[in-house]
């Protein structure tokens, strides 16, 4: 059995992060609240559960490392950052301007705590790929997280990359789809059906596991079951819903990347504030 | 009798050495590793050696994420398709944050030869050259290949060196020392200078000592590192004569030819420009000798060009030798 206290406090965690997530967007700009609010749930559990992580020290050779193949969701990792202190809440609300650390995309060179660059899809998994080969040669033992959009599943290379990890054995590999059904302009599964997606991952020599997506303690029931993997690496598909959170975003492929007008920043602001408010109060 | 030598034995010579030297120094390869020489690395250091499959873009993206845990990888295929099948990655995951990959592109040029154009990278320097960050190599002879790639190991940033596999004679000084952005001048002389990278090295010597019996004096200069540009030697050697002509196995469009025309025309030098390479158009299955000939590569055809483009400097200096 879980500890009814330390899921609670992911699901705070969750809560804070979606509220920070679309205050730092704003009204009237253009970003990618969808996604970004959809892997809210696994980006909590995986930085504040189960990763080895320091934030002190970002560069620590033996880190786990979380790479962002879906790179327009980084909003998600930004915030999970400045939760734990890598760098400044106050910069948040830098996110796409001019000078700011904060890219649209991931830029590891530019922001602490980000692994990979990423942005172009589907390249992602390689790199994680090339990180668990780098900690096997030179003999140094962390785990590597990539989360991959489900339309990111189109590009070629994820597949590339999928044989790869299965034959090489990288088990120290676990890949999150964020399988919320829906990419830029409709449903995931529209030009290229993805189904069975878990008998695919199966068929490449993954061990699969299918969850719900924002349920907190699945989560972390699979993340602890990748970890007991040792002859395959480990896929997690978790079934989310685009804009998650927020009543007027969730399932709209309008909002991938999209502005949301000022009445609406407010809606969305209260309904995560009530929900976050909600949640605290089920503590006490 | 001359050794010819082509430059990817060199290359796969050196990283085996490099492999001894460097415990950080990882290759990886896409099917190609006879090729490509890197054969000799996997067989001395199977554990640093990666057959990717025939999966470039998977091959680049994982080299990354290999460096970004502080490794040195090497990743080879054809000079065709690294920089071409693998652009994006090679951009977004290795350029634009500086990660110390070393791409290294085999087979370059025409005379890849008889596989045709789907293998003749024509373009690859082009690609490479407009990426921030890369520095763009090239060397001309076996001598240059194996310093350029012991080199390579201690660039903090991420390289694209080419490759051929066309015999080539050594061209470069016993005494030669090669160093990253820096051109060397292999001969003198005031008519014409001849700027040239790769297996054009030997073709564009051999090309100035035919225009030497015209009584034409031209310089030759390798350049073999495209990026960054030696610009005060190219500016200065310039200057020195009244026709500056570059010959490459590149088109002319975005390779060396363009690099030079870029430098000398921002720093106001205004010469005539000849631009020697492929003009323009895809290549076609021959013989390497043969595609040179067609294209006008061979030190003939470019002694010919340079002699046409200076029309009144030949006829003044035959002239000149007639009253003699």
């Amino acid at each position: 059995m879980r500890d009814e206290g330390t899921v609670h406090q992911l699901k705070l965690k969750a809560a804070e992060m979606r509220l920070q997530i679309v205050r730092m967007m704003g009204a009237d700009k253009v970003h990618h609240f969808g996604g970004s609010l959809s892997s809210a749930d696994v980006i909590t559990a995986l930085y504040f559960y189960k990763m080895r992580y320091d934030p002190a020290r970002p560069t620590w050779p033996e880190r786990d490392r979380f790479v962002m193949s879906k790179g327009h969701s980084v909003p998600a990792q930004y915030v999970a950052l400045a939760m734990l202190g890598v760098f400044s809440r106050d910069e948040l609300s830098t996110l796409k301007k001019l000078g700011s650390r904060l890219q649209g995309h991931p830029a590891m060179h530019l922001t602490p705590g980000i692994e990979a660059c990423t942005g172009a899809l589907g390249e992602g998994l390689s790199y994680a790929n090339g990180i668990a080969l780098g900690g096997r040669v030179q003999g140094l033992h962390f785990r590597v997280y990539c989360l991959i959009g489900d339309g990111e599943l189109h590009e070629g290379q994820i597949w590339e990359a999928a044989m790869t990890t299965a034959q090489r054995r990288l088990n120290n590999v676990v890949a999150i789809i964020d399988r919320n059904r829906l990419k830029a302009m409709d449903a995931s599964d529209g030009p290229k059906v993805l189904e069975p997606l878990a008998g695919r991952w199966r068929s490449f020599g993954w061990a699969v596991r299918e969850i719900d997506g924002h349920d907190m303690c699945a989560i972390m029931d699979a993340l602890d079951w990748a970890e007991q993997q040792s002859n395959k690496p480990s896929l997690i598909i978790a079934s989310t819903i685009k804009g998650k959170g927020v009543s007027f975003l969730e399932g709209q492929a309008g909002y991938h990347n999209a502005p949301i007008n000022p009445d609406q920043f407010a809606r969305a602001l209260t309904e995560l504030e009530s929900n976050l408010h909600t949640l605290a109060e089920a503590q006490l | 009798m001359t050794t010819l030598t082509e430059t990817r034995f060199a290359y796969g010579d050196a990283l085996l050495k490099l492999g001894a030297e460097n415990r950080q120094v990882v290759v990886l390869d896409a099917d190609l590793y006879k090729s490509t020489r890197t054969v000799l690395f996997k067989e001395a250091y199977p554990d640093r050696f990666f057959d990717m499959g025939i999966s470039e873009a998977d091959m680049v993206s994982t080299a990354a994420g290999l460096a970004s845990t502080g490794l040195i990888p090497y990743c080879n295929s054809f000079a065709i398709f690294l920089p071409g099948i693998c652009y994006v990655p090679i951009r977004t995951q290795i350029a634009y944050p500086k990660l110390p990959v070393r791409l290294v592109g085999s087979s370059a040029g025409l005379t890849q030869g008889s596989d045709g154009a789907s293998h003749q990278s024509l373009e690859d320097i082009s690609l490479m050259r407009g990426l921030p960050n890369l520095t763009v190599l090239s060397p001309a002879d076996d001598l240059e290949t194996t310093q350029m790639t012991l080199a390579t190991a201690a660039l903090p940033g991420p390289v694209y060196m080419r490759v051929g596999r066309y015999p080539v004679p050594r061209v470069m000084p016993d005494d030669y020392h090669f160093q990253v952005g820096k051109a060397h001048v292999l001969r003198s002389g005031g008519d014409a200078t001849i700027f040239a990278t790769g297996h054009m090295v030997w073709k564009a010597l051999e090309a100035a000592d035919l225009l030497d019996r015209a009584h034409i004096a031209a310089s030759v200069v390798n350049v073999s590192t495209i990026k960054p540009l030696d610009v005060s030697l190219i500016c200065l050697i310039a200057h020195q004569a009244s026709l500056v002509v570059t010959v490459e196995e590149h088109s002319i469009i975005g390779g060396l030819g363009s690099a030079i025309a870029e430098c000398l025309l921002e720093n106001g030098n205004s010469r005539r420009l000849l631009r020697l390479g492929v003009r323009d158009v895809f290549g076609e299955s021959g013989s390497a000798d043969e595609l040179l000939e067609k294209h006008g590569l061979q030190p003939e055809s470019i002694a010919a060009s340079i002699q046409a483009a200076l029309p009144r400097l030949v006829t003044r200096k035959q002239s000149a030798m007639n009253e003699e």
